[in-house]
């Protein structure tokens, strides 16, 4: 079971793999859309790719609630359990 | 009079080199671009060829990663050519509505279409990657461009096999005449030196199988040529018309004078042994561009190495210019590039633009034992074109009796 901090950097991680951000950039508050412009298609690469790292599946219906970064990492952090 | 139109950029990346004056300098002096394949493929599926001419640059060592996710490597030699050209152009600001992209491709996103399918069959559907539409689709490499310069009077994909670059000059003139646009990056691309590709060209014995010694198996118009060798690459020119370029003062490499496509509806694959397509192609882009076939002085032949195909071109262009043929300076690049597919028009006519611009014809290697049913002058050591008033032109032909030739003319 990943921590918080441990998914919060993974998926910064995996946010730099497809978007070239610092994975910096990538804080809790920050909105995937408005604030790190990451468009539909990279999204679904990157749910698809945090799916793997962290071992849980996250509904196609549920990614339009992961409005910011802190909303995927809780979910994640749920979906773990 | 219809517009004249210019070349006012040239741009590639093939396997003589990353850019068009490195390819052109090794074109002038004949290397090889043609290797051992070292990937393990190679052997895992016992691919009865073991060679191939890569781009000698990698595109991942000119495009960023992330750039590079988002595009086939297809689009990718594409962007990088187009780049290229669209700086040697010099043009700073352009009108967006009045520039249009003319970018072929025989096969398009080959790779990524069957890394889906292997990503499908071992990973599921969950791990087919969100950007495998547009990233396999054929017009992928067009749309690039596109996004990438701004060019929003149209983007175009000609596909006509191993015409298709040509076919793109071909479209670009039409558009720049017709007063559709000003401006047009056209140019070809190709990325297909993956085992299905290979093994399927092997299928039909169009490729070479000279494995023990690659460098020499591209042997255009030589009695002991036995097929192609798979090349990789994109080639890419700016096209102007021609007020539009004397308005910014801009570099002009030559005229393209003019330019025609044909069909042989003669076989599927074969060329027809009499070339009558080819001639037909032949005789209209010089009358496109109201050019004698005696002002003619240089031919960048599609010759691609294959025992069938480089006899009929031969007879074409007898056909068509009569005794004045054997005063053609031939040459036959290919022997140095392969076989780009779809993008060997263009890389052809950014060569044959340069050879008008620099008056100098590039080198056909590998030739030892010249065909003599091909009494072809052909160009084996770079050789001066003459001064004055010249026209030089490039032959494509592709499968599906697809012929295209383009005119160009010093400017």
């Amino acid at each position: 079971m990943a921590s918080n901090e441990e998914i919060l950097a993974g998926l910064a991680e995996i946010v730099n793999e497809e978007t070239g951000l610092a994975p910096e950039a990538v804080e809790l508050d920050k909105s995937f859309t408005d604030d790190l412009d990451i468009d539909s298609i990279s999204m679904m690469t990157i749910v698809v790719n945090a799916e793997e790292k962290f071992g849980v599946r996250i509904p196609d219906e549920e990614v339009k609630n992961l409005k910011t970064v802190g909303d995927a990492v809780n979910f994640i952090a749920g979906a773990q359990e | 009079m219809a517009r004249k139109v210019v070349i006012t950029g040239v741009g590639a990346t093939t396997p003589i080199g990353g850019d068009a004056p490195t390819m052109w300098k090794n074109a002038l002096k004949g290397v090889s671009g043609t290797h051992t394949l070292g990937d393990d493929w190679v052997e895992k599926y016992q691919l009865p060829v073991h060679f191939a001419a890569r781009a000698s640059t990698p595109a991942l060592e000119v495009l960023s990663r992330v750039e590079a996710k988002r595009l086939d490597p297809s689009s990718q030699f594409a962007v990088i050519a187009a780049r290229e050209a669209w700086k040697d152009s010099g043009i700073t600001d352009v009108d967006g509505d009045r520039f249009a992209v003319t970018f072929a491709t025989g096969i398009g996103g080959v790779w990524t279409l069957l890394d889906a399918w292997d990503t499908l069959r071992e990973k599921g559907p969950r791990r087919v990657l969100p950007m495998t539409v547009p990233m396999l689709m054929p017009n992928g490499a067009a749309a690039a461009v596109s996004l990438d310069l701004g060019a929003r009077a149209g983007a175009h994909t000609p596909v006509s096999a191993c015409a298709s670059g040509t076919e793109a000059l071909h479209q670009a003139l039409e558009l720049i005449r017709s007063g559709k646009a000003d401006v047009v990056m056209a140019g070809g691309t190709e990325a297909a030196i993956h085992p299905l590709p290979m093994a399927a060209f092997s299928a039909m014995q169009a490729l070479s199988r000279r494995n023990d010694d690659p460098e020499h198996a591209s042997r255009p118009y030589d009695r002991d040529r036995d097929g192609f060798v798979m090349g990789e690459g994109a080639g890419a020119l700016v096209l102007e018309a021609e007020e539009h370029a004397l308005a910014r003062g801009a570099r002009i490499y030559g005229e393209l004078a003019g330019t025609s496509v044909t069909a042989d509806a003669y076989h599927i694959t074969a060329p027809d042994p009499e070339g009558l397509g080819a001639t037909r192609a032949l005789k209209a882009a010089l009358f496109d561009a109201r050019a004698q076939p005696e002002d003619v002085v240089h031919v960048n032949a599609h010759a691609t190495s294959t025992p069938v195909g480089d006899k009929p071109e031969y007879t074409a262009l007898r056909a068509t210019f009569g005794n004045h043929v054997d005063n053609l300076a031939v040459s036959a690049t290919k022997s140095q590039t392969g076989h780009l597919l779809g993008a060997s028009g263009a890389i052809e006519a950014v060569m044959t633009v340069l050879a008008v611009y620099d008056r100098k014809a590039p080198v056909t290697i590998n030739l030892e034992n010249q065909d003599p049913e091909i009494p072809l002058d052909v160009v084996t050591t770079a050789r001066d074109l003459p001064k004055g008033d010249i026209v030089a032109l490039s032959n494509s032909f592709g499968f599906g009796g697809h012929n295209a030739v383009v005119v160009v003319r010093n400017h």
